[in-house]
Formats: structure tokens, sequence, C-alpha cells
């Protein structure tokens, strides 16, 4: 190291809030190092000597830690667990706990010597917009070599590659009133809000509560600062109304109270046990402060980004909070009267001292020496800092320093302000932008975050903005008086950048300088949006928050505008970086969406059946028999089972929809094309249901239960459509009728009982026997071993069917006893294969073919549309255009030779045509090898397809490279006349 | 987002479907010409400012219509497109 042995930070005795009689081990890239209880990677680092802590971005050039909190810029390190490794973390906000592994990124092969580093003397043509002006040619160069070797050049830390098994959680909370950020302003917020009995979160991103209370210090009330702000917590924490939420950054102000946050819940302990990593919440407050303080912004300057440059808030954070002098020769560099207290309590602790405060009538009566009207113009020590040169009237002098702290002001944190779309003003005297009043309905600014830097003025505004809350809450106020503190005076004359040699950097995340910016303008992106894109600025993890100011002002002296004119650019939602394993938290696998089981589930599962999805629901696919190789084989097997004894099947996810009251009957006339207060009752009818636009929505059987009371079934798919179709019938065109609906899915479990001996299995287990009397279409109540249960006499198969329902808790047994008579009879369970085979095979559709853009004409039931009543989609479907020759129609397709596959998806063609999609006369949708009829089969729909029977047509799949001749036939297979199922 | 569901209080738009403008509450008669179907059917306003849309509160099967602003996103107001008293046979 360049550093002399009497150089560099150090921990100093009787400072810091950190626990020292607790020692801590942790690495940082392989080398051991101590720390304490209390201390962050930032903290622990510094304490050790440790100033370089990464490379930049773009140059790889050597830095070390700007900030002290979640702004940092530069510290980002790579936290290295067992087989996972988490990049991108800020060393100033990760915690110190024993055996914490930490490594530097973005540098090979080692941090002092990083061969990247090349990139820096490549700097003259790696300018802004360097990107955009030579990758651009030839064209071809840019898949096989621009994009790789950008991507390798890409980005900071790197994943391990592997799942992320580590918990994350997701939670919501509500409170009356969310104070952002636990400093002065906040506490006081939350005190005065807590005592009126106010429910309040108090969300602070730091470990520690206090905010500037610990890092500077002031008295308050007569105590040191984080002694009061220790009292007030302990009061807060005895309020069962306040819940205080440390390591919990407010990410996002959204919509009507919304707030998204993310607490850091196990990454600062070695065990976790069951704590989760992170966790997401989404926070609803009916009023919110925001109290998140103020930033301190770096001035631009030659080579300002070296080892040992910080700011002057971060030097005094460093010793107040966790005892650590940031140098002991320090230079601090200032435009503002903020940082001289800064520079004096460096001195009280112990190091040699110099203010270079870029004032010319700055004050020079201070116990050290006193630069005015001077600038910093350069500075030296390629691994951390060594020496500056200042600049005043007077000429150029150069100091050996070991750390320069600076201060170009202050900007108020109102990003959260920012989310929706408001804009902040600018304020000449604070050279700073501030929030202005309702720029997120409901949240006020208090204190720093409103641009008042004196702390007294903070406990006063958080005073203030509670009052105000708890006014609008209709909340008494209880009797609370700021304590007494310090004023500490504010005068600023800005400087943004200084001129000189050498780069000034401005967005150090992303290695954006002073000229980069002037070049922007040069180029004539004037616009700070355009600014921001072309170089970058902004655009970093920190996302500007270090940068955004003076990038700004930059651009418009470069542009001849003042800072207001120019704009201010767009603060957008996350404030700080988010986790998407949190915000996904749970979201995994089984988690990504509810999973719905019939109550034959577990039954099937014992069988063997592979569960497919469909929609939220698991279906079985089929059930597998010893030697059966392929899932054809016990599909066949299923297949011909339900065609010669009798199958078993769990329909259960069918929608039903109960519709009871005087005006059902009238009801479901006007949602089903056809009529149904004809139907008598115990009698079943197949109903057609349009969308308003004419075409075909749903199809299903409707049952009349009694006069006023009727059973509707909708596809698995559409139930959920299908019930909000019918709220919204009933609710807006039908408010005055007298008629319910609800949803009775879940209650009811149902099974189709189909074949040739489906009534003989029945009668095995009824009280009472059923006859041939019992018609097609037919429905009642019937008593099942004494449970009361409903049967259905339909079939989706074409076979001798029934269903039978039973309250949903009867289904478990049901199933398994109809699976073991069946088996009786030489049938037993089918899957939704067999029941896919089982119904093309008599052509009936599903939503493969009622897929939303096909009409009733389509499906060749434009007769269900009844005459003589209205009925959803009526008018619409008599358009034009949506009947007719030109329309695809459905049909039937037979394979010229049987045993070849017929695709599903593949197009159809004249058999004269060249199969390109010009000449695409329609589309195969459902295909089958039909073990009942020895032949392949498909379901399509074909231009004119209904007068085309018997025309041979090309079908090609140029997917799965698949081509041949169908037959165009009617597209009921098997039985057409339906002897079977009414027999 | 937050709407005031009148039946069940205010809720996170997750428990909402959104259905677009209340224009589509306007059905028009069955004999009603091409162009007023047209209209019901497909042609919509995109208004900056005061929309009045419609909601399905999933929970509940409550349609509502939703007056709300498109540019400040404020909620002026959630009406039940039945009103209760009409709530005839439930």
């Amino acid at each position: 190291m360049s550093t002399p042995p009497n150089a560099g930070p150090v921990r100093v005795a009787g400072y810091g809030l950190i626990d020292r009689s607790e020692p801590l081990r942790f690495s940082f890239d392989g080398v051991e190092y101590g720390g304490c209880r209390g201390d962050t990677v930032a903290s622990a680092l510094l304490a050790n000597g440790v100033r370089l802590m990464g490379r930049s971005f773009k140059y790889h050039r050597p830095r070390g830690v700007l900030t002290a909190g979640a702004e940092e810029p530069n510290a980002l390190v790579t936290v290295i667990e067992d087989g996972q490794q988490t990049p991108n973390v800020r060393a100033t906000v990760q915690e110190l706990f024993g055996g914490l592994r930490v490594a530097s990124q973005n540098r090979w092969p080692s941090l002092s010597l990083d061969l990247m580093a090349v990139n820096d003397l490549a700097a003259p043509f790696l300018a802004a917009g360097f990107y955009y002006k030579t990758f651009m040619w030839p064209r071809a160069f840019w898949e096989k070599l621009y994009e790789p070797l950008i991507r390798r050049a890409a980005g900071l830390g790197r994943l391990s590659g592997r799942h992320d098994d580590a918990p994350y959680e997701k939670a919501y909370a509500f409170c009356d009133l969310l104070v952002i950020g636990a400093g002065p302003a906040g506490l006081m917020a939350a005190l005065a809000a807590g005592r009126a009995g106010a429910d309040v979160i108090l969300a602070e991103e730091d470990s520690r509560m206090g905010g500037r209370l610990l890092s500077e210090q002031p008295v308050v009330g007569g105590r040191p600062g984080p002694e009061w702000a220790e009292t007030v917590l302990a009061e807060l924490a005895t309020m069962p109304n306040i819940r205080l939420m440390p390591r919990t950054t407010v990410t996002g102000a959204y919509d009507h109270g919304t707030f998204g946050a993310l607490e850091r819940v196990g990454l600062h302990l070695a065990e976790t046990g069951p704590l989760p990593r992170e966790c997401f919440w989404r926070i609803v407050a009916k009023r919110a402060i925001l109290a998140a303080g103020a930033l301190e912004r770096p001035v631009a300057f030659p080579d300002n980004d070296r080892p040992g440059v910080m700011l002057a808030s971060a030097a005094l954070a460093y010793l107040n909070r966790w005892g650590v002098l940031a140098g002991r020769r320090i230079a601090v560099f200032a435009n503002n009267d903020g940082a001289r207290a800064t520079a004096r309590a460096l001195q009280a602790a112990g190091a040699e001292v110099m203010l270079i405060d870029s004032r010319p009538n700055a004050s020079a009566l201070e116990d050290f020496r006193v630069w005015r009207g001077a600038q910093v113009t350069g500075t030296r020590g390629r691994l951390g800092l060594r020496e500056i040169t200042l600049t005043d009237s007077a000429g150029s002098v150069t100091l050996e320093v070991d750390c320069l702290a600076v201060s170009g002001g202050w900007n108020p944190t109102l990003h959260l302000a920012c989310h929706m779309n408001g804009r902040p003003e600018w304020d000449a005297a604070l050279a700073a932008f501030v929030p202005r009043p309702d720029m997120v309905p409901g949240l006020e600014a208090a204190g720093a975050a409103r641009g008042l830097f004196d702390t007294a003025a903070c406990l006063a505004d958080g005073l203030r903005a509670a009052r105000e809350a708890l006014a609008d809450l209709g909340l008494k106020p209880a009797a609370l008086e700021a304590p007494e503190t310090a004023d500490q005076p504010y005068a600023i004359e800005p400087l943004w950048a200084v001129p000189g040699r050498g780069r000034a950097w401005l967005d150090l995340a992303n290695d954006v300088t002073v000229k980069d910016v002037t070049l922007a303008a040069a180029e004539n992106f004037r616009s700070v949006e355009h600014m921001k894109r072309y170089t970058t600025q902004g655009m970093a993890p920190d996302q500007g928050r270090n940068s955004n100011v003076a990038a700004l002002a930059v651009l418009a002296d470069a542009t001849g505008r003042g800072i207001p004119e120019t704009g201010t650019t767009t603060f957008r939602p996350p404030y700080s970086p988010v986790s998407i394993a949190a915000m996904g938290a749970g979201g995994r696998a089984e988690g990504f969406q509810p999973q719905r089981f019939m109550t034959s589930h577990q039954a099937s599962v014992a069988r063997h059946a592979p569960m497919i999805e469909a929609g939220l629901w698991y279906r079985p696919s089929y059930f597998p028999l010893p030697g059966e190789a392929t899932w054809r084989d016990a599909c066949d097997r299923e297949v011909a089972m339900v065609r010669g004894s009798v199958g078993v099947c769990d329909v259960s996810t069918l929608g039903k929809i109960d519709i009871q009251g005087p005006d059902a009957a009238r009801f479901l006339d006007f949602v089903y094309t056809n009529t149904f207060s004809t139907l008598p009752v115990g009698r079943v009818r197949y109903g057609l249901m349009l969308r308003e636009d004419g075409h075909v929505m749903d199809d299903g059987t409707t049952a009349r239960l009694g006069e006023t009371h009727y059973l509707m079934t909708t596809t698995t798919a559409a139930a959920g459509q299908v019930m909000r179709h019918l709220d919204f019938v009933r609710q807006a065109h039908c408010a005055d009728w007298d008629v319910a609906l609800i949803s009775v899915t879940e209650q009811w479990a149902q099974f189709a009982v189909a074949g040739p001996k489906a009534r003989d299995l029945l009668n095995t287990m009824l009280d009472e026997p059923l006859t041939g009397d019992f018609p097609f279409m037919g429905c009642g109540p019937l008593r099942l071993m004494g449970v009361e249960a409903r049967l259905f006499r339909i079939s989706f198969s074409g076979e001798l069917g029934y269903e039978i329902a039973v309250p949903a808790r009867y289904g478990a047994a049901l199933f398994r006893d109809l699976c073991a008579r069946a088996e009786t009879f030489g049938g037993g369970p089918y899957g939704l294969e067999a029941l896919n085979v089982l119904r093309i095979e008599k052509g009936f559709v599903t939503h493969a073919e009622i897929h939303g853009r096909v009409t009733a004409f389509d499906i060749g039931m434009a007769r269900m549309i009844a005459a003589g009543k209205d009925c959803i989609g009526k008018a619409a479907a008599a358009r034009p255009g949506l009947s007719g020759a030109e329309r695809e129609q459905l049909v039937g397709l037979k394979p010229a030779s049987p045993q070849t596959p017929v695709s599903a998806g593949a197009h159809l063609f004249a058999a004269a045509d060249p199969a390109v999609r010009k000449h695409s006369q329609g589309y195969v949708t459902s295909a089958c090898w039909s073990p009942t009829l020895g032949s392949w089969l498909g379901l399509g729909f074909l231009r004119n397809g209904r007068a085309r029977t018997g025309e041979m047509v090309r079908m090609v799949d140029h997917l799965r490279g698949a081509e041949m001749l169908c037959e165009v036939c009617h597209p009921v297979f098997h039985d057409p006349e339906g002897g079977k199922m009414r027999g | 987002m937050r709407i005031t569901c009148p039946l069940c209080g205010t809720r996170d738009r997750r428990e909402y479907t959104y259905y677009g403008s209340d224009d589509y509450l306007n059905r028009p008669a069955p004999d009603a010409p091409p162009q007023a179907w047209d209209d019901h059917l497909h042609n919509r306003d995109n208004p900056a400012g005061r929309t009045r849309d419609l909601w399905y509160h999933d929970p509940c099967g409550t349609w509502l219509a939703v007056t709300r602003d498109t540019v400040t996103h404020a909620v002026h107001g959630v009406d039940p497109v039945m009103p209760v008293s009409g709530r005839g046979g439930a």
C-alpha cells in the first residue's frame, strides 16, 4: 500500500456506539480482520486501515467508501455464504457478524492489481456515447463480437448461478400514520402521534434509530443526541400502538396511501434460524410523514475519486457512530458552514485538520488552518489518497493528507415525494430541490427532507407534521414540546465542479465525469432526460442520489440555463434496490399460484396417475397399469373400457353455479342463446353462451332442479369468467329481477360414470335402483347409502352416462367406491387423456375449439340462437361477417392413411395449393388416436368446411414437419345417431 | 391502488378485476342500428382526467362503477352497478 505507516484511518478510544466488548472476526477478500458488534463492513474495514474497497464500474478505478449509508456508490461487495453469493451489497449497510465473508468485485486478478484497469488508460476513447458511436457497424459484428464484449465488461458483482433457496417473506401492514425515517423529525413525529393514540409505523433504513442524532450527536434537551433518542425509543417501545421497524427501507410511494418497504430481517445475523433474509412489506397508511433526512453531496474536482476521499458527513459518522477516525491528516473541503462542525469534531478526536472553504468571505476563525476562496484542484495516490493540491488566488499548494472530507451542501431526501410524478421546486438559498406540498396525497415532508437542516428546526417540524396528520385523522394531539437544542447555521455558496486538468467525477457509481455531461450538451443532448441516458449518469444502483443535482447544475451551466429551467430527473420506485426474491417471496414452485385439488386427488395419486394442471386444478392424466409402457397404452385401454364396460371420471372441476328465484328461468333465457324457461323440472339441457360481441363464451349443461331452481355447469377453464359475466348481466341489466346466483363448484364432488355397464354399476350402490325410465337428459335427487345426492343423465363420452354429485365431503369415499365397483365390471377410472379421445370421437367441443374467436355459426350451432327472444350476444352475432361461407367452420378430419398422426395446430390447405400462409384455409384444433375407429382423428376449422365434406385437404404442420392429406367429414365420428347415450 | 367496495370496505386492487368504461352498462335495444352496437362494444374514449369505469370485486361478486381520475389517480366515488336496495332474492 502507498499509505505511510502512521497514516490512514484508525479506531479511536472514547468514540462510537459499538460494543467493544464483543470482538468479531470477518474476512474481506480472504484476509481475516477484527471488528465489533455494531460495525458495518465499511466501518470495520476502515478501522483496520483498509481504504480500498472496490473498483469502479467502467474504468476499474480504485475506490474507497464515499458515504456511511445506503446511498454508497463505491463500496459494493459480495457477501459469500456456503454455495451462495449475494453481489452488490453496500458495505455501508451490511452489518458485521462473526464469520461474515465478503469479497470485492469488478477486479481481476485482485483488488489492488486489477488488469481491467487498462480501461482507465483507454479513457479518452471511452467517453459518454462511446457505445453508440463505436459499436454501430458492421451490423454483422453485433451478435458475434460487440455484444459478448460489452456483456463481459458490464456489470459489477456476479451471481452464484444457483437457486437461491434462502427464505424470503412478504407481508402487509396497515396504520394511521407511517413515519419514514427515525431522525430528530421522525422521532418527534412518532412520539407525538403515539401519545395521541394513533396507530403508527416508524420505519428506519438504518439498523439503529436516531439518524443524525447518532452521527452528529448534537446536544438535545441537555443530553447527548443518542441518549435522547434512546429515551424516546424506550417510550415508543412501551406503546402498543407503535410499531418500530428498523432495517426497513420504504422503497416506493404508490396510490392511495400504499407504500412498499424492504426489511432486512436476517441479513445481519450469523445464524438466522427460521428468520427470512428479507421481507417485502406493503404498508397502507392513512397519512405519512417523510422524515428521511438529507444526503450530503460531493463536489466534482479533478481526481476526486481516490480511496480516502469521502463526504464530510461520512467522516463524522464514522467517528461518532463507529469510533473510526477516517485519517490522521484530514482536509475538509466545503462550500458551506455545516462542514465546520465536522472539522472541529475531527480535530477534537485527534486528527490534524485543515479546512478549505471555497467561499472567499467565509470566517477564518478556527483552531486549525483555514484556506478561504480556495478549491481542491488535484489529488494523488493511486490506491489511497496521499496528497491534494489546493488552489486559491495566491497560487497552488500541495498538502499531504490521508483523508479528504468533502461537502458540497445537502440535498433533501425527497425521492418518495416524487414517486407519483410530482416535481420538486428549486430553493436558491439552499441550492437544492425541496418538495412541494401534496406531491403525494397524504404524505407530508418534515425536517431535513423539507430543507430544514437545523436540528432544532427538525424537531419542531416533526411535531408540526404530526399535529397536522393527527388533525386529519381526527385525533387530539397530546401536550408535547420540542426539546431545546443549539442552532446550527447553514449558509452555502453553490460549488458544483472545480475546473482543471484531469477527470472530475460526478457519478462515481457509473463513472460519469463533468466532461461527459458537457460533451452530451455539446452533442445536443440538452434535455436532462437525454443527458442522463447518453451518459448513464444516475442509472447505477445509487440512482444518482450522489450525483443528480450536480450533474444537472453542470448541464445547466453548459447549456446556459438556470437549474430550475433545466429541470429535474424523475425519481421512480424503488428508492433503494429491492431483491426480486423478496418481492416474489413465496412465489416459487407450488407457491407460484394456488393449487386446487379434487376430492379424488389422493386416490388418483395412489393409483400413480400423473396429475396435470387444468387452470389451477390438478387432474389425473391417465391411470397406468403394470405392463403399460406409454401413456397411450393406458389411454387406449381407458377409452376401450368406457366404450366396452364402464369408466369413472372425476368431473368436479367443472364450474357449478346455483341459480334460484322466480326470475331464474327468464335470466337463463337471457344469458343462453337457447331457451330454458321451457325446460321441465327434472330435465337437463345443453346451453350455449355468447359474449356480447357475438362470439361463443362457453357451453355446458343446465339442470332444472325445481320450478325456481337451476344448476348451471360451465367448462373448467371458463368457470371464473362465466361467474363474473353472470354477475354482470344480473347486476347491470337485470337489477330488478328476483334471481340470485352463487358458485357451488367447491361444494359438490361430481363423478361421471359412463359406459354400457354404467347403470348396472350405480344400481349396486343406490338405495333405490335405477330403471330405464330415468331418461337421457333427466336429473333428480336420490339417496346414495343414506347421503342426499344428485343424479344427472348426461354424457360427454357418447355412452350411456350418468354424473352423480354428492356433497364434497363424501367425494373421496365415493370415488374410491365407484372405482372399486367399476373394476368388478371390467372397468375402472379414466383420466383426462381418455376423456379427450372420447369427446373427439363424438365431436364435442372444448375450449380448444371455442377459443374466443368462433361464433355459434362456426361450430354449427347457429340454430341454437332462439328466434323469439333477446339474449346476450344475439344482436352482434347477426353482424355481417360472423356467418357465411367465408367463415372457417368446424369439421372432422380423417387422415388418408389412418396410422399417420393428425397434429393439432397444423394448417389446412386446398390439395393443390402451396402450403404458405396466404393459402391457409383453416387449422386443426384437436387430434387423437381413436382406438374405437382404429384411426387418427382431428377436429378443426376449415373455410366453408361444412360444404366440403368428402374433399381431401392438405394438412401441413410446419413446426413438426408433418404433411398429409385428410378427408373432410362430419365432426361426429362415433355413433352419429346417438343411440348409445340415449339407450 | 385501493378501491372502497360499498359492501366490504376499502380493499387493495388485487381483489378487483378491471373491465373498462361504464359505457358498457348502456346496452342498446336488440333492434338498435349496427352503429349503436358497434359503439357499445368497441368505441371508447380515453380521457386524461375524470373517467368512470367498471370493476368487479372478486370476493363478493359485486360490479362497481368507479369514478376516478386518470391523471391524479384519485378515486372520486364508487357505486355498485346494481343499487344495494335492489338485491331481490338474495
